[in-house]
């Protein structure tokens, strides 16, 4: 019992960052149908830009806070340097700039930071909560309060204020959203913005378990978008589950089986759930009369 | 209200309008005809801003609108039903109509009084406000798509093929729409294939072949032409 509760907690916590850059993947992509494969580097910019400030005697809260503007910063210059000039072409075209972009930060990354792996201290300790014979770090409660508080505030965002469904009505129909007046290029710019600073939240919350480098992006952009799959991609909340989800596989298959197959399980699981059901967990609805 | 001189319109290398002068005085509706490929749909999107303006001058309310973006030509009083509908399919009718007033300025209750008078004027998008557009027949998407022009609160409305593909009863129940917005006082310039239609509501009518005005005049004036009877009546 004890054993099963670990590999859960540790599950959760690793699927709350898996989550998170899931999340990151709805947005952009709910605004744009555009699979942004810089998603993970968001993730990486945010984890290593509070290192490096908080190594220069930067508070770490003002660290964190530097960074995640540091995110959005590059997450809107990428719109604007990269997706913007290329609007009006193909997803597939802009998927592959966004991959190019991807490189393109790794490598920037690599200079202004540098190939180190590190770290950063817990923000509440490191005395393990124990609980039925397992333990729980604190960091990882800060993990999962900040995947809900994302999850809650993005549903919000989405369902509740005329901004959020003007991101959805631009996704739905370029056209009939410039006709009604919404200005595509600002609606695209804030899920940009607002999904690098999701990235980034993830990179800083994490960064005290499980260690950041300058190259973290490509495994994170991997699990992520392999989550927002499983979920279905366009659903916030299929993000969540399928974030979860994957993290636990992760943990259980590492755990009962053998580790060294733990990212085998997870694209197991995908490939299987996509077999049965091809939208995803959560992405089934799309009625549409022509 | 809007004149246009010699607005010209380029599709890549093709000129799909070649100096059109056009004029909508405030009240009116102003139908424009003509066959498939004559410029129609072309001028309405250039008048909205989606497609830019090769040449030429668009002065709506006394004003040169030709260089500014398709948002800021919304929040000045322009808006359109366009061609295909191009309803926003997953989100529901309400959220449809809602964000067609994305650009208002003047407050909640507006945009809720304007919402039940698109209930009233189409009662079937209140029966369906919860549902997703993209669930709606045809003829209720075109009546979304009128709606949600509507709800700009627009001093202008482009209607663009509202009657195409649309069974002849659905057609007259959104002629008889357009016909009471203009005694609300709306103005009207409405794009229609089916000519004897538009022309019979329309205050004045332009015909439109290959991107050039050929004919101007009354509604009544334009159905006795024996030129537009044998052109696009088929009598």
């Amino acid at each position: 019992m004890a054993e099963f509760l670990q590999f859960a907690f540790s599950g959760l916590t690793v699927g709350a960052v898996y989550a998170l850059v899931a999340l990151g993947f709805t947005l952009i992509y709910n605004a744009s149908d555009v699979v942004n494969f810089a998603q993970g580097d968001f993730v990486m910019i945010g984890g290593m830009s509070t290192v490096f400030l908080y190594a220069t005697g930067v508070p770490l809260p003002l660290a964190a806070i530097i960074a995640i503007l540091t995110a959005v910063i590059v997450g809107l210059l990428l719109h604007r340097l990269a997706i913007e000039p290329a609007r009006g072409a193909s997803p597939v075209t802009l998927i592959i700039i966004t991959i190019g972009a991807s490189m393109f930060i790794r490598g920037v990354a690599q200079i202004v930071f540098d190939k180190q792996f590190h770290q950063l201290p817990a923000f509440s300790g490191d005395r393990p909560i124990e609980i039925l014979g397992a333990t729980l770090l604190p960091q990882s409660l800060w993990v999962l309060g900040g995947g809900l508080a994302v999850f809650v505030a993005l549903w919000l965002f989405l369902e509740r204020t005329l901004i959020g469904k003007a991101v959805l009505a631009t996704a739905a129909n370029r056209l009939g959203a410039r006709l009604v007046g919404i200005n595509t290029a600002v609606i695209l710019a804030i899920a940009f913005g607002v999904s690098a600073s999701i990235g980034a939240l993830a990179g800083v919350l994490a960064t005290p378990i499980t260690l950041t480098r300058f190259d973290l992006g490509t495994i994170m952009t991997l699990k992520g978008f392999a989550a927002a799959m499983l979920g279905g991609m366009g659903s916030p909340l299929g993000a969540v589950v399928g974030g979860l989800l994957l993290g636990l596989i992760e943990a259980f298959g590492a755990g009962y089986i053998s580790s060294v197959y733990k990212d085998g399980f997870s694209f197991i699981a995908i490939l299987v759930v996509l077999f049965v059901m091809p939208r995803g967990l959560f992405g089934g609805r799309s009625v549409e009369r022509v | 209200m809007l004149t246009v001189e010699g607005l010209k319109a380029r599709y890549g290398r093709i000129e799909a309008l070649k100096g059109v002068d056009l004029t909508v005085g405030a009240g009116e509706i102003v139908a424009l005809v003509g066959a498939n490929g004559a410029g129609k749909t072309t001028l309405l999107r250039t008048i909205s801003g989606i497609e830019p303006a090769a040449a030429g001058r668009i002065v709506f309310e006394g004003q040169p609108i030709e260089r500014l973006a398709s948002h800021v030509r919304v929040a000045r009083g322009i808006s359109q039903s366009p061609e295909g509908r191009q309803v926003f399919a997953p989100l529901s009718v309400e959220d449809n109509l809602r964000l067609g007033g994305y650009r208002r300025r003047d407050g909640a209750a507006a945009a809720t009084a304007d919402l039940e008078r698109c209930f009233t004027l189409f009662p079937i998008l209140k029966e369906r406000r919860r549902q997703a557009a993209g669930s709606l027949s045809g003829g209720q998407q075109q009546m979304l798509a009128i709606g949600r022009a509507l709800m700009a609160a627009p001093k202008l409305l482009l209607l663009d093929e509202p009657s195409l593909g649309l069974a002849p009863v659905i057609v007259d129940q959104i002629l008889a729409a357009i016909t009471r917005l203009r005694s609300e006082g709306m103005t009207v310039l409405l794009v229609e294939q089916n000519a004897a239609a538009a022309l019979a509501i329309a205050d004045r009518g332009y015909v439109l072949e290959l991107g050039t005005v050929t004919l101007t005049g009354t509604g009544r004036a334009l159905l006795d032409d024996p030129k537009v009877r044998e052109a696009y009546l088929g009598v």
